[in-house]
């Protein structure tokens, strides 16, 4: 009966003892090996994530230069044109020069020339004031739309620069222009 | 170098050797260039006689008797007659003072020049005459001693003192045509002689130069030029190194210059408008001379300074007005065609020569009472920037009839047109400098 009850209590104390040994042993490898892996895994994702980050920010960075520069160009490169002997503003011209004016007041610290040029069917002295004529009425427009008027000057070049150089309504047409230089 | 030259022919007018009485300025009769319809006058200019033979004689009576037709027959006065229907050799006259008149008359001629020429060293005489051929009169009679290379100028006097007689009118013999032309690669200015002689480049800006604009007398030249980046207005002094430069905001252009005053009208845009200011030579402002909204530019004065013909677009299209500048009442010349400018006033005042466009540009005449216009080109490409020859006669133009744009010129009338020269390149902006006494 006593021995019965030793082996009964040796059961209980080892047993759980043993389990707890084994457990314990266990338990002690696996947190070793676990914790430099995880603090590894952090790390990298860690990296990636940064690297990721930094892509993306060098995408949007990219995309932004690359919109800005398309912002520019096309405010560089979209002349606005005019009819014959006129300053008037068509409503083509106007609808670019909003989105010049947009421009310059997203770029402040940005001067701009406006170029008035004719066609050669006038004559060279009419043509430079009526050139005179063209830059002005686009520098009135941009400043009634916020531009600030330090932001702007005007410069007439008359018949005395054409974009094309042919005797024909098309290359009239194409002359008769204001174009936009940032100094 | 120009007073030595002076000197030399101041001293070479010898001897004045009229014959007979009352000739001098008698002869108005003969060319009346007020009339719109001209007659030529038939005229025989024989080669001058050599006084002693010799090849630089031969070669000088040949070039210089050539160049007194050719600058004759520049006036459009005169028809040259042919040398091969002459009856007579003027070599084999014994004495140029003994003319046989029926000679002349006989193939038509009215008037004639005969020349003698003696060489020596480097020195020239010649003996020239002009003859009425009908009334058998000598109306001209000069000799003249200067270097060889001076033949150019012994002749031109010649020529002056015959247009003088003929016609009343110093004529047009010292004159000079400032131009623009971009054979240099850039539009610069250029000066020649009345008959496109001699072309040079005044102007080395590199830029684009426009609108050359003569002083009254002669001493000065304003035009406009991009040189500093904009259209800015040169005025400078063409012997010595003086002027002014207006760089105002905006355009600074179309000078003008007050006949007999040291002062110009020119068109400035810096209040934003184009405008057009009386400007002292300095380039000072000495008040402002347009004050209507829309484009004012292009002055041209009255010989007396009293009147200003400028272009205006205040009735919606550019157009010629005349202002008086004592009363500053204003009143539109033009009224046909949509598209007036370049206005010229002429040297006796009543007429405003200018380019009309109706389809191309083309040269009119218009009585500063609003007679006419009368249309001097017609559709030979564009013709533009008419001036007026000093004693009236004659207007220098620019025409693409050729296809690059030259200069030409053409009678007050519009005959006789012809081209004046051609240089590589463009040339445009003719302007006839005044008459500079004998230089």
């Amino acid at each position: 009966m006593r021995k019965k009850l030793l082996i009964t209590l040796a059961m209980v104390l080892i047993i759980p003892g043993l389990l707890f040994a084994v457990s314990c042993a266990k338990k002690t490898i696996r947190s070793e090996t676990s914790l430099t892996q995880q603090a590894e895994d952090e790390a990298a994702a860690e990296k990636a994530e940064l690297a990721r980050q930094q892509a993306i920010e060098e995408q949007r960075l990219q995309e932004e230069a690359e919109l800005m520069a398309a912002a520019r160009n096309m405010f560089l490169n979209e002349d606005i044109f005019f009819e014959f002997d006129s300053a008037v503003l068509l409503a083509e011209a106007q609808t670019i020069l909003r989105k010049k004016a947009e421009w310059l007041i997203n770029n402040t610290e940005a001067a701009a020339t406006i170029e008035g040029h004719c066609d050669e069917r006038g004559t060279n002295e009419y043509n430079l004031a009526l050139g005179d004529r063209r830059a002005e009425s686009a520098k009135t427009f941009l400043m009634d739309l916020g531009v600030k008027g330090s932001q702007l000057s005007c410069i007439s070049y008359g018949e005395e620069h054409p974009v094309d150089p042919g005797h024909n309504e098309e290359a009239w047409a194409k002359n008769r222009r204001g174009h936009f230089t940032i100094n | 170098m120009k007073n030595y030259q002076i000197k030399t022919i101041c001293l070479i007018a010898l001897a004045s050797f009229m014959i007979g009485t009352g000739i001098c300025g008698a002869g108005y009769d003969y060319i009346d260039i007020t009339h719109p319809f001209l007659r030529k006058i038939p005229i025989a200019i024989p080669v001058f006689k050599k006084v002693y033979p010799g090849d630089a004689t031969e070669r000088l009576s040949g070039t210089a008797s050539d160049l007194l037709a050719e600058t004759l027959d520049f006036t459009g006065y005169f028809k040259i007659l042919d040398r091969d229907a002459f009856l007579v050799d003027m070599q084999t006259v014994t004495s140029l003072a003994n003319v046989n008149f029926h000679n002349w008359t006989s193939i038509g001629s009215e008037l004639l020049v005969t020349g003698g020429v003696l060489l020596q060293g480097d020195q020239v005489e010649m003996e020239l005459r002009l003859y009425d051929t009908f009334k058998e009169k000598l109306l001209v009679g000069k000799r003249y001693k200067g270097l060889i290379k001076d033949q150019r100028k012994i002749v031109r006097r010649f020529c002056s003192e015959i247009i003088f007689f003929l016609t009343g009118n110093k004529g047009i013999f010292n004159s000079e045509i400032a131009f623009v032309s971009n054979s240099s690669g850039n539009k610069e200015i250029y000066i020649c002689e009345f008959d496109g002689y001699n072309p040079r480049q005044v102007t080395h800006l590199k830029s684009i130069t426009l609108s050359p604009a003569w002083s009254s007398e002669g001493k000065w030249l304003a035009y406009t030029s991009f040189a500093k980046g904009k259209p800015d207005l040169y005025i400078k002094h063409l012997r010595q190194k003086r002027g002014a430069v207006i760089s105002k905001k905006g355009t600074n252009i179309t000078p003008a210059w007050v006949p007999n005053k040291f002062a110009l009208a020119a068109s400035l845009s810096f209040s934003g408008d184009p405008e057009i200011y009386l400007l002292t030579g300095t380039g000072k402002i000495i008040n402002r001379l347009t004050k209507k909204r829309g484009i004012d530019l292009s002055p041209t004065w009255s010989p007396d300074g009293k009147q200003m013909a400028f272009v205006s677009k205040r009735s919606g299209t550019p157009q010629i007005y005349i202002k008086n500048i004592a009363s500053g009442v204003v009143r539109r010349l033009t009224f046909q065609g949509r598209y007036n400018t370049q206005p010229s006033w002429s040297p006796k005042g009543d007429k405003v020569a200018y380019a009309g466009m109706s389809g191309r540009n083309n040269i009119f005449v218009i009585g500063i009472d609003g007679q006419g216009p009368i249309q001097l080109t017609h559709d030979h490409g564009d013709n533009e920037a008419p001036s007026w020859s000093p004693d009236g006669s004659l207007i220098v133009f620019s025409s693409t009839r050729e296809g690059p744009s030259r200069i030409y010129v053409m009678t007050a009338y519009g005959t006789d047109q012809r081209r004046l020269l051609a240089l590589q390149g463009e040339q445009t902006q003719p302007d006839w400098s005044p008459g500079m006494g004998n230089r």
